[in-house]
């Protein structure tokens, strides 16, 4: 367990120090390696996860709140948008354009935002006003849905392709393991990647701006109404198709956001944005339908428990207790069930509280 | 209720399309895609019973499907006996201890009176049940997978003729069914839909992984058949002599064969449970059914539990995909968990009953059929179709190059015009309700 004989050459004084430190204190050593390896390895990653499965609920709980349906096309929305970001990418970068240690898919993103908003003023138009003004069951919207969904789908596929494709450029990381072992003197590294504290600033100046949007504006503040009280905010005279615009502008936006931060953290694949559509749901039910604070919630508690169930704890259990070897990987379930995690969440949900954690329709 | 001279043509028109493809084509794709039909038809029934009886929202198919599949390869492989040595009993009394610890779970919290006890009583049962399942399962399963990973690996299964498999394929999807059900069934409309949804990848994850099970993604092949192979045709004096008396080349003959028993093993049971849904839907129990469908609020003042009618019809509707999964698995004579694609087996589906006509068994059978051939045929088309427009472009321009790769994926695109289509301009669908 001795550190000090292990670290890299050339460290630092203060890593001495560390060193020092450790052949009287090995135990509080341990842990602290054990909370950065805790850190690195789940933290981290489901912060930033957390953050872009917010954004992607926020975006269902709006169109949920305001025009009363559960949108399946979100995940393919999430992926047309990505992709209309990476295809302005793609351009900026034959351009010679870059942003220096920023991806350039930061500069691509507004336009993405609008072709995406674009798309879905269009899908509105053509596909769903006309049940709106039919006041039909919110079912048949959801199977509208689904047809929306298959057709941006194929969009997808046409203009992009199935294949694995990926856009991040700038620096990669923050800080690597290797930079962080030398400052430290630790035996773990944590590696901060540049796309999730990226993720994470752009999540919170975006929920910022959302909820300033909703709370402090005129505009906003009739979409909280209509939510509420759909007929009493007619009344009052709030124009609904206004209402309805402003909401899948800001729902292509959110899920532009959404799409373009995963693709930047993970990778873009089509097929990913469809298979987030569970976890995504899953949080904004979990925080409760409508409800945009529930959606951030839902979105964290869905990240931090997938990455905690699926990671293999076998380093950390080995820093906190040396003595034991454990024989496996000390991990409750393969990441290849981190589907049953959302769903195992989703059906205590539904059992226990069905309204989610925050009661109430309040946007 | 009997078929409109309407419905007949329109019957008459899909059965054309496909004799078409066996004239121009050849009678072994035509066949295919029958016996697919076939399939597809029985699969829309059964969502059918969902959402046109009583509107339940099902988009979690695929895994109802892909446990059909897994009853053939329980039931019909032959058993792996040094993998039963080595821990079949073991895993499935880690099983049994598992679903013990979800029981005792159960019981607990009905049974300890609402308070401070409760909550960490059912967490203790759960986090020990855990535990003690997976310092159970996980040697046995690394013994089974340790057997001969190339050529087994798993435990196989019971030996007994597939065709047991369909009605056991069914039993499993029920199962999942009623457990699904009871939780989502009762809540919001899209509750339901989110659960299934989330079902079906969990099933899919299960056969994907679970090795000592299903092989994972090392498939299992070779399921038994039903019917007789083509080799064992080709090498019988017989046959050969019949069918060369005809005038057919032995080997053509001998595949059409075992299409056609494949065709009218589904058909009869696709009749069988047409006539049953049919009887069903004109019985007191599908008025009633329908009656819950268009008003909920009445039918419960009339008395009617509607809660524990849409958890019986949600099984029975999941019954029927599992029987049609088990079909489809036997019919390929493989489990492939990796094929299981939800925009394919479980939207497709959606499109099936949508477009057929939501609420009519025939408009379930129509669409399915009907479905299920421009799905094969949209594929050609469409490579066809880029084909004729970039004809007129310069070879190695871009956009003719990227064209002609993506035209494969005019399917998703096609098939989802045509549910907004039909939803938009005729959402009672082909043959509509009466």
């Amino acid at each position: 367990m001795l550190v000090a004989t292990r670290a890299p050459f050339g460290v630092a004084s203060g890593s001495c120090w560390f060193g020092f430190h450790l052949s009287r204190q090995e135990g509080s050593l341990d842990l602290l390696n054990a909370i950065v390896a805790f850190a690195n390895f789940v933290m981290l990653p489901a912060v930033a996860y957390g953050s872009q499965l917010a954004l992607g609920a926020l975006g269902v709980t709006m169109i949920y709140g305001i025009l009363r349906f559960s949108n399946f096309a979100h995940g393919d929305t999430m992926a047309f948008g990505a992709m209309a970001t990476i295809l302005g990418t793609w351009w900026l970068q034959a351009m010679g354009v870059s942003l220096g240690p920023f991806p350039t898919a930061l500069l691509a993103l507004p336009a993405g935002i609008a072709a995406t908003a674009v798309l879905v003023l269009i899908t509105d138009r053509l596909v769903y006003r006309f049940y709106r003004e039919q006041k039909s069951a919110p079912v048949i919207l959801v199977i509208v849905s689904m047809g929306v969904m298959f057709v941006t789908n194929g969009l997808v596929r046409f203009v992009i392709g199935v294949d694995e494709q990926r856009f991040a450029d700038g620096a990669r990381f923050i800080i690597t393991a290797r930079e962080f072992k030398e400052l430290t003197g630790l035996k773990e590294g944590l590696a901060i990647k540049s796309t999730a504290m990226l993720t994470v600033v752009v999540a919170i100046i975006v929920v910022a701006l959302l909820f300033w949007f909703l709370n402090r504006t005129r505009t906003g503040k009739s979409m909280r109404a209509f939510s509420d009280n759909e007929d009493l905010a007619l009344l009052s005279g709030i124009n609904p198709e206004r209402v309805v615009m402003m909401t899948w502008i800001m729902v292509a936006a959110l899920a532009t956001i959404a799409g373009v931060l995963y693709g930047l953290d993970k990778s873009f694949k089509p097929f990913n944005y469809f298979q987030l559509l569970l976890p995504i749901f899953a949080s904004a039910i979990v925080g409760g339908l409508g409800n945009p604070i529930g959606a951030i919630a839902g979105g964290f508690v869905i990240a931090f428990s997938e990455v905690t169930i699926t990671y293999a704890f076998k380093k950390v259990a080995g820093y906190l207790i040396p003595a034991w070897e454990p024989q496996g990987l000390v991990q409750l379930l393969s990441t290849d069930y981190k589907f049953a995690v959302s769903f195992a969440i989703l059906i205590v949900v539904l059992l226990f509280r069905p309204t989610g954690l925050f009661r109430g329709k309040a946007l | 209720m009997t078929l409109k001279p309407r419905d007949m043509t329109l019957f008459l028109v899909v059965f054309a399309l496909i004799a078409a493809t066996g004239f121009l084509q050849s009678w072994n794709v035509a066949l295919g895609i029958l016996n697919m039909g076939l399939v597809s038809a029985i699969m829309a029934l059964g969502v059918n019973m969902q959402w046109g009886y009583a509107g339940l929202f099902n988009i979690g198919v695929m895994g109802f499907l892909a446990l059909g599949g897994l009853s053939t390869v329980i039931i019909s492989k032959p058993p792996v006996v040094e993998a039963w040595d080595a821990g079949g009993s073991r895993v499935i009394f880690a099983l049994l201890v598992g679903t013990a610890a979800i029981v005792a779970a159960i019981l607990a919290w009905k049974r300890i009176p609402a308070g401070k006890a409760r909550a960490p009583a059912l967490v203790a049962i759960l986090v020990v049940g855990f535990f003690v399942y997976r310092w159970l399962f996980d040697p046995a399963v690394a013994a089974i997978e340790a057997v001969s990973p190339a050529r087994a690996g798993n435990l196989g299964g019971l030996g007994l003729p597939v065709l047991v498999a369909w009605p056991v394929g069914a039993l499993l999807a029920a199962g999942a069914a009623w457990v699904v059900g009871k939780t989502a069934l009762g809540l919001r409309s899209d509750y339901l839909a989110i659960a299934t949804l989330g079902i079906s990848e969990i099933i899919i994850a299960v056969l994907k992984n679970e090795d000592w099970l299903s092989r994972g993604v090392k498939n299992v092949s070779g399921i038994p058949r039903p019917v007789p192979y083509e080799i064992d045709l080709q090498n019988s004096e017989r046959f050969v002599e019949r069918v060369s008396g005809f005038g057919f080349d032995p080997v053509t003959a001998s595949t059409i064969t075992v299409k056609l028993a494949y065709a009218g093993l589904f058909l009869a049971v696709l009749l069988l449970l047409l006539w049953l849904a049919q009887a069903a839907l004109n019985s007191p129990w599908g008025r009633m059914m329908r009656a819950i469908r268009d008003n909920e609020v009445a039918a419960e003042a009339m008395g009617k539990d509607v809660t524990a009618r849409h958890l019986q019809v949600f099984v029975l509707g999941s019954a029927v995909c599992g029987l049609a999964g088990a079909m489809m698995t036997t019919l390929d004579g493989q489990l492939t968990p990796s094929s299981y694609q939800p925009l394919r087996f479980t939207f497709l589906i959606w499109v099936m009953v949508i477009v057929g006509g939501s609420g009519n068994n025939f408009g379930a059978v129509l669409g399915g059929m009907l479905i299920w051939y421009l799905w094969v045929m949209v594929e050609p088309l469409g490579v066809a179709l880029i084909g004729g427009i970039t004809a007129g472009m310069p070879d190695g321009f871009w956009l003719k190059e990227h064209l002609l790769e993506t035209a494969a994926h005019m399917r998703l695109l096609t098939m989802g015009l045509i549910l907004l289509l039909v939803l938009r301009f005729s959402p009672r669908g082909l043959i509509p309700e009466r």
